[in-house]
């Protein structure tokens, strides 16, 4: 038969798809989502110095310092959303949401009069957003050039521009909505939270560094979690001493530590759980709060294992020693071959 | 003007040089022009938030000559409030005392002494009895009967109780009247107690403040004259006028807390920048107030703590001031509902019928070009079998 152009490429669109899928769909085909799990590869451990931030939304009083901190110690500038436009002009920070611009932003889950602090009705409640620091994260997983990597000692999970293609795959893969791209600059980056790596001077993040209450407390995570179980243990009311900026492990085994004042207040009436402990493979950042933390907009009917251990579990299942893309291959081969001969012009014979 | 009855000590000697001084203040309404005058009680109508008409009212009942008794007992105190009263300007305190009350026992400003000024009180309480306005300034220990403060030889928690029974209007000036202040804060060995607790019967209006601001007790005193009832009082007794506002949501430092700008130390940028001074301990949150609004001592704006850059501690505010360390943070009060906050789920805004009929008019035109194209395309395309051999094989 002839080909001329046109028929070529609906043939070759049709036909590769169709090789494609049968290819994919014989090794994976017999009980997809239940394999998923088979397939799953093993959790990634917390890394052995693992650092992270432990919010207590029942300590936050919305002053917003961490976000002013956050925006001087990054170099980040001011938002002002249209609506506010009227009366600021740029002197007030009033970010909605994390975006290229604001790594953390303190944000308010509202209901009815608003009148009891932490109370699901009629009440309030602050949440903190920044990076989790996922302990098995999807950006990382996603990145097709490692620009996410995972700092090997203390967990957390950087970004580098220089490496950075500006495909954005981190930006949907987030099951927390985190790394942001600056789509306002022609030649924007990805921006998220790197627990204030790189910024001179700063041993503490600046947002733990500044919480007046010890709302925002860094350490290390395994400490964070200790701290998080103990204020978990202890009667609503009762006075505590809650550590502000920073909680350190004690080396030798003894409490954990903070050359801060703490800061002493009755305990805050505590919703059961810590979140970020388990769920999505565990975060290094965790949270406490008196409201559901459904009600803080952040994703909490998720499964225990991460995203990652799953695609990745399929992904290095189909390519291992290059088996799935070389039975591609051949499937294509024999199938033009085949498909070659058939329509094979006379004047080849 | 001479100076025949002065119930308060001149600073100095009269002499014809003092005199001469008092010259310069003569007039009918005790060294103020009648301009001045009306000024300054049409700043008194608006410290009770009443309208400025009320003005001339207040001036009215102040200059009627009617000139209530007033008995101002001191039980364990410091003077603060004294000192506090003697430094207020519009009045000065000379024509308070002269013109508009007649202030017929103080301790501190009494010209007479002794036996001397004790007669005089029961002279006065005598003739005023049912009318007289009663002000206690100090917590009242209770402990063996009182016997911790005594004034000539009585226990002040006797002659509180005694003259209170016939008291028009009782008054508790400062903390430590109010609810007990320094001496009831720990260990408290002589059970100093509040003049609303030991007078539990009685409407006690309380002006709490460590010292109170002198326009408090003013306004609450001129409102009594000119509508002969106290102004309108909070749970705990206080003037609503004065104490109705938390400090938080008045103070002029109040866009630096909402914009997270605060001082963390002593000296330090934020604290130079006149930012936020709640990492201090700054008790502003959590305690009841008028404090921002009208400033002490009369030298202009941001005349309070705050103002000169030392955290409120929280003096107005029973089981804050002298309870709380004072670098301890405050609790915050909800007052105004968190709106000024990003919620956690943003409104978006939502689709009006004419754009989502807009947008349905553009996908169907879309659809339908697409349609019309192919459809073309499969008429001008060449069926593959029946196609014409092409020119070139």
């Amino acid at each position: 038969m002839d080909l001329n152009r046109r028929r070529f490429l609906t043939l070759a669109a049709t036909e590769g798809a169709a090789g494609a899928a049968v290819a994919t769909a014989a090794t994976i085909a017999p009980g997809a989502v239940a394999q998923a799990q088979d397939l799953r590869r093993d959790p990634k451990p917390l890394p052995p110095d693992a650092v992270g931030l432990l919010y207590d939304s029942t300590l936050c009083i919305g002053c917003r310092a961490c976000q002013a901190a956050c925006k001087e110690a990054n170099g980040m500038e001011a938002e002002v959303p249209a609506r506010y436009a009227a009366w600021n002009a740029g002197t007030w920070d009033s970010p909605t949401d994390l975006s290229g611009d604001t790594l953390t932003v303190i944000q308010v889950y509202q209901h009815g009069t608003m009148e009891e602090k932490d109370s699901p009705t009629d009440g309030y409640a602050f949440v903190k957003r920044q990076c989790m620091h996922c302990t098995d994260a999807s950006c990382i997983s996603v990145c097709p050039v490692t620009a996410m990597t995972k700092d090997e000692g203390t967990g957390i999970v950087r970004h580098h521009p220089d490496r950075c293609i500006g495909c954005r795959y981190c930006v949907l893969a987030c099951p927390f909505g985190v790394p942001r791209y600056e789509f306002d600059d022609p030649f924007g980056q990805i921006q998220k939270c790197e627990l204030c790596a790189d910024v001179p001077g700063q041993d503490v993040p600046a947002c733990a560094d500044v919480c007046p209450t010890g709302a925002t407390l860094y350490g290390h995570t395994e400490t964070l979690a200790e701290e998080a179980r103990r204020r978990l243990a202890t009667r609503t009311g009762e006075a505590y001493a809650f550590p502000r900026g920073v909680l350190l492990r004690a080396e030798d085994g003894g409490d954990p530590v903070t050359d801060r004042a703490r800061h002493e207040a009755p305990m805050g009436p505590y919703v059961e759980g810590i979140y970020g402990e388990h769920l999505l493979g565990g975060t290094q950042c965790l949270m406490l709060a008196g409201v559901p933390f459904t009600l803080l907009g952040v994703p909490e009917d998720v499964p225990d294992t991460s995203y990652a251990s799953i695609t990745e579990g399929i992904q290095h299942t189909l390519y291992r020693y290059m088996i799935g893309p070389i039975l591609l291959l051949g499937g294509l081969i024999a199938f033009a071959y085949r498909s070659a001969r058939q329509h094979r012009p006379e004047e080849w014979d | 003007m001479t100076a025949p009855q002065l119930a308060v000590p001149l600073p100095g000697p009269i002499d014809d040089e003092a005199i001469g001084r008092l010259d310069g203040y003569t007039g009918a309404l005790g060294g103020l022009t009648r301009r001045e005058f009306l000024k300054y009680c049409t700043g008194i109508a608006a410290t009770l938030g009443l309208s400025p008409a009320f003005g001339v009212e207040i001036a009215n009942a102040a200059t009627s000559g009617q000139r209530p008794s007033v008995i101002w007992i001191s039980a364990q105190e410091c003077t603060g409030c004294t000192e506090g009263l003697l430094r207020s300007y519009h009045p000065t305190l000379d024509t308070l005392i002269l013109d508009q009350i007649s202030l017929d026992y103080h301790e501190t400003l009494c010209a007479g002494a002794g036996h001397q000024a004790e007669a005089f009180r029961e002279q006065a309480v005598e003739a005023n009895w049912g009318r007289f306005l009663l002000v206690v300034d100090g917590a009242i220990p209770v402990k063996d009967g009182g016997i911790y403060c005594k004034i000539a030889g009585e226990a002040v928690l006797d002659t509180v109780l005694r003259l209170a029974e016939g008291a028009g209007a009782i008054v508790a000036m400062g903390s430590c009247a109010a609810w007990g202040g320094i001496p009831a804060s720990g260990p408290n060995p002589t059970e100093a107690t509040a003049v609303n607790r030991v007078l539990a019967d009685k409407t006690v209006v309380n002006i709490p403040g460590c010292p109170p601001n002198p326009y408090n007790f003013l306004a609450t005193v001129l409102h009594f004259l000119t509508f002969e009832r106290l102004p309108a009082l909070d749970a705990r007794n206080r003037p609503l006028f004065a104490y109705g506002r938390l400090i938080h949501e008045n103070c002029e430092r109040r866009p630096h807390f909402d914009a997270g700008r605060f001082a963390r130390e002593f000296g330090d940028e934020g604290h130079r920048q006149g930012w936020c001074l709640y990492q201090l301990g700054c008790k502003g949150p959590e305690t009841w107030a008028n404090c921002p609004a009208i400033g002490f001592n009369d030298v202009g704006e941001s005349a309070w703590p705050v103002g000169i850059g030392h955290p409120c501690f929280g003096c107005t505010e029973e089981g804050v001031g002298f309870t709380k360390p004072i670098h301890s943070l405050a609790e915050l009060k909800t007052v105004t509902p968190p709106t000024a906050f990003p919620r956690v789920v943003e409104e978006q805004g939502t689709l009006s019928p004419a754009a989502v009929g807009l947008a349905a008019g553009v996908v169907g035109a879309g659809v339908g070009a697409a349609a019309v194209l192919a459809s073309r395309l499969a008429k001008h395309g060449p069926p593959p079998d029946e196609a014409p051999p092409a020119d070139e094989s």
